[in-house]
């Protein structure tokens, strides 16, 4: 039965998604100080781009689409900077 | 097989792009639904760095790796299946729709049994919470934050179970353009909160694991 | 009626609950939204009634903080939020862009059962023995100390939250997919441009208000949580989260009326908007930066001084878009053929009514006059000027120029004239002694005051009713219209919207053909006869 096969594209992205979390494990036992938090947050960032990109199809759409995605994204940002704000600048 | 579309749609392409738009919109919506718990989690985690990471350490990490390896195969799984859906091999897709299920069942039977080893280390804040005195403050607040996010996305995993099980009901009879879009949609909705899982992964699971 | 239409294509029950008519759908919103205005207005009624002697004589303090509660929650999210966008964006949105119906009309409906739920787990909070809280629900009273129905009331404004989403949802995506063909983003009548602007505030503020909620409903139910300072949690996060959403959720309760007074002003300027691109990216700048003042409700509450001085400054920045717009609506006025109809009278008075709102939204972005004006009168009476000067104006008058279209009859102009020039004056009289009591220092939520507060507070509540009167004034002459009201014309103002281009009220499908718009919105020949947007 032809047509069954999932596309390359899918499998290497779950192999990398896979690759990731065994990484980002491993390196959390590594005492890297203030660099463990940037290091978790920035390969999760990046599953999360695969996941979007892939997955979810975003290399294939158009400029609204990315625009519709990254929406929620920029918002929480908002949220989070101008959030923090008060409590980073507190005497 | 041509099917009608509502009286505001003119085509079928035209109500499915506007299906998948809609979804993208709900994904925002459900980014700031979450996003509020993160800012909680950051205020606090700055104002309490030791109690955060010794609390962190307290989390199972097996099970807490083992759920984000599962729920990532089963979005493979999901996207495998948007891939393959066509008359001709509906059945391959209604399996790799039931097997991503599955996974998802999975991913909720060890959250219950994390759960339940939580509750048993008297680590649920309200019910039955104690930790070392001078991290105990810092600590609860973690656990609050992590049994809120987790039941959260876990009552999520659970809405979008359901909306795959429809779909691969769907999809063994006889599937049609409508569901190709619906199946993209629920797709869509798996995926994102596959995205919701990865980020709490990193905020509860791994700090303070090299002290 | 002698044609076909929405309103006689079916008489069941079924026909109007399950319908997925827009048109229907918002008329099942309209007869929501007049039953909860009665209720925060009957709460007002008691507040005000109260306030016109010094001491408590009517109610207890217990009570009264009930009453104040009640008056924010139904009048913010039963009343205010849904009013124009559930109403008039429902009915008014497909038929200016020319479409069938809305994107998604089941998502529609399951909107309207949504709040019906919601606001039936309010109210069932509310007959239980309320809360009192204020609206604001802050911690940790909200989660720790207070003794009345706090869960039930988050819930309720839960629910209604993901009606408002849904709504949300639904606009943007027919904006950008059901436009008629010709229908490009600069043709949009600027209705369109503001509801736009709305739905997004909807769709990214209040998913944050629903997780605030739940956090709270936690905290309660489990006597510790986030907000919680005895385990050291910081009772500021709560405001944080909650402002979040109910500053930009202002936003969304303006935004509408500005648009339905885009549409009033030219149709009775006979004159296309001066400055449209402007008012259309203004109210996409009020959406955004409105994101970004949350913390001016914060000023005295512990922020940081930098917070403070950061949202200070954006406060004064958001003001900007909104100036533009008063501008360019006095700037459409400005040789026009200008006709003192009722919808008219409203749009004027909102240009007014709005503008001192404003301005005294700029006393308070002030640091220093707000620590002097927060939570005293100043602030009611600034919000109210916005509220009830601006957005019920512009819902009243949205209301009366597109009652012909919905209805297919016409009001009696004498009497909705009349109606609009005593709105308008009891209005001013109930909202402005207020300022001054602000400014003098009586605070808010106090039912008990100085006696040298006692005139500007029996002024107040004396205004208040002659504002009852007049409110219940467009209930009998627009009921009165419903029968016996002569029939309408497809276009009554002759106004160049789509919407005025198919009969009264509208055919269920909205157009017999499909409109192909082939000019700009508000286009008016030299001798104002208007030019619609399909010929």
């Amino acid at each position: 039965m032809t047509g069954w096969r999932p596309p390359l594209a899918l499998v290497l992205a779950w192999f990398a998604l896979l690759a990731l979390l065994a990484l980002t494990v491993t390196l959390a036992y590594v005492p890297l100080h203030a660099f463990n938090a940037v290091a978790a947050l920035t390969i999760g960032t990046i599953k999360a781009a695969i996941v979007a990109a892939v997955f979810m199809e975003l290399r294939a759409r158009g400029p609204r689409t990315f625009v519709f995605a990254g929406a929620g994204l920029f918002w929480l940002g908002i949220l989070l900077w101008l959030g923090m704000m008060d409590f980073l600048t507190r005497t | 097989m041509p099917d009608a579309v509502a009286p505001q749609f003119i085509s079928v392409r035209h109500r499915d792009e506007t299906a998948e738009l809609g979804m993208w919109v709900f994904i925002a919506t459900e980014v700031l639904l979450f996003g509020g718990l993160i800012l909680g989690y950051l205020v606090y985690r700055h104002a309490y760095p030791a109690a955060f990471a010794a609390a962190s350490r307290h989390t199972e990490i097996v099970i807490g790796t083992a759920n984000t390896a599962i729920l990532l195969t089963s979005s493979f799984l999901v996207a495998w299946a948007v891939e393959v859906f066509a008359a001709e091999t509906r059945k391959i897709c209604a399996g790799l729709l039931w097997a991503a299920i599955v996974l998802g069942m999975t991913f909720i039977v060890l959250k219950g049994i994390e759960y339940a080893g939580e509750y048993r280390e008297h680590l649920v804040p309200g019910i039955d919470f104690n930790f070392k005195a001078n991290e105990a403050n810092g600590a609860q607040l973690f656990f609050v934050f992590y049994f809120v996010a987790t039941a959260i996305h876990a009552l999520h995993m659970l809405i979008g179970i359901g909306l795959l099980a429809v779909m691969a009901t769907l999809t063994w009879r006889s599937p049609s353009t409508r569901h190709r879009a619906a199946l993209h949609s629920t797709a869509l909705y798996w995926h994102f909160v596959d995205l919701v899982w990865i980020f709490l992964f990193a905020l509860i699971y791994l700090p303070g694991r090299s002290s | 009626m002698s044609e076909d239409n929405y309103l006689n294509a079916g008489y069941s029950l079924r026909s109007w609950f399950l319908t997925t008519d827009h048109k229907r759908i918002a008329i099942l919103y309209f007869a929501s939204l007049i039953f909860f205005f009665f209720i925060g207005g009957a709460a007002a009624t008691m507040i005000r009634i109260e306030l016109a002697t010094p001491q408590a004589d009517l109610v207890s303090s217990d009570m009264y903080n009930r009453l104040f509660t009640m008056h924010g929650i139904i009048m913010v999210w039963f009343f205010l939020i849904p009013s124009i966008p559930n109403t008039l964006g429902n009915f008014i949105v497909p038929l200016m862009i020319g479409a069938r119906d809305l994107a998604f009309p089941r998502l529609n409906l399951l909107s309207w059962y949504l709040f019906m739920l919601g606001g039936t787990v309010t109210l069932f909070a509310i007959l239980a023995g309320g809360v009192d809280t204020g609206w604001t629900f802050y911690t940790p009273f909200s989660t720790l100390y207070s003794n009345s129905y706090v869960v039930l009331a988050v819930a309720g404004v839960f629910i209604a939250g993901f009606s408002s989403i849904l709504t949300g949802l639904n606009f943007i995506i027919t904006f950008h997919r059901l436009r008629a063909p010709g229908l490009t983003w600069y043709r949009l009548p600027l209705f369109i441009w503001s509801l736009y602007a709305t739905s997004v505030i909807l769709v990214l503020a209040t998913p944050v208000l629903a997780m605030t909620l739940v956090l709270i409903a936690v905290e309660r139910v489990l006597g510790v949580g986030i907000f919680d300072p005895r385990i050291g949690g910081d009772p500021l996060l709560f405001q944080h989260l909650f402002w979040f959403y109910s500053h930009p959720a202002v936003y969304i309760m303006i935004l509408p009326g500005m648009g339905v007074i885009n549409e009033l002003v030219s149709c009775f300027s006979r004159k296309q908007v001066f400055g449209y691109k402007f008012v259309a990216w203004a109210s996409m700048a009020i959406a955004a930066v409105g994101f970004l003042v949350w913390g001016h409700h914060m000023f005295v509450s512990g922020q940081s001084l930098l917070a403070s001085l950061v949202f200070s400054f954006m406060s004064f920045i958001v003001a900007v878009p909104s100036a533009i717009k008063v501008f360019n609506w006095t700037a459409t006025l400005h040789k026009g053929s200008i006709h003192f109809d009722a919808p008219m009278l409203y749009a004027l008075a909102f240009i007014g009514l709005f503008t001192i709102g404003g301005l005294t939204g700029l006393f308070l972005a002030c640091l220093a006059y707000d620590v002097h004006a927060t939570d005293t009168y100043f602030v009611v009476a600034h919000f109210h000027y916005i509220m009830v000067g601006g957005m019920v104006t512009a819902y009243f008058g949205g209301l009366h120029y597109w009652w012909p279209k919905i209805t297919g009859r016409l009001y009696s102009e004498y009497w909705a004239r009349a109606s609009a020039v005593l709105i308008f004056f009891g209005f001013n009289l109930t909202f402005f002694p207020q300022f001054v009591l602000g400014a003098e220092g009586m605070p808010r939520r106090y039912h008990v005051y100085p006696p040298e507060f006692q005139v500007w507070n029996v002024l107040s509540s004396g205004g208040a009713v002659i504002l009852a009167v007049a409110y219940l004034m467009p209930m009998f002459y627009l009921g009165y219209s419903l029968f016996f009201g002569r029939r309408a014309p497809a276009n009554p103002w002759n106004a160049p919207g789509l919407e005025w281009q198919t009969p009264s009220p509208p055919p269920e499908h909205n157009f017999d053909t499909q409109p192909v718009v082939t000019r700009p919105p508000y286009q008016y020949s030299p001798d104002f006869e208007a030019e619609p947007q399909n010929a």
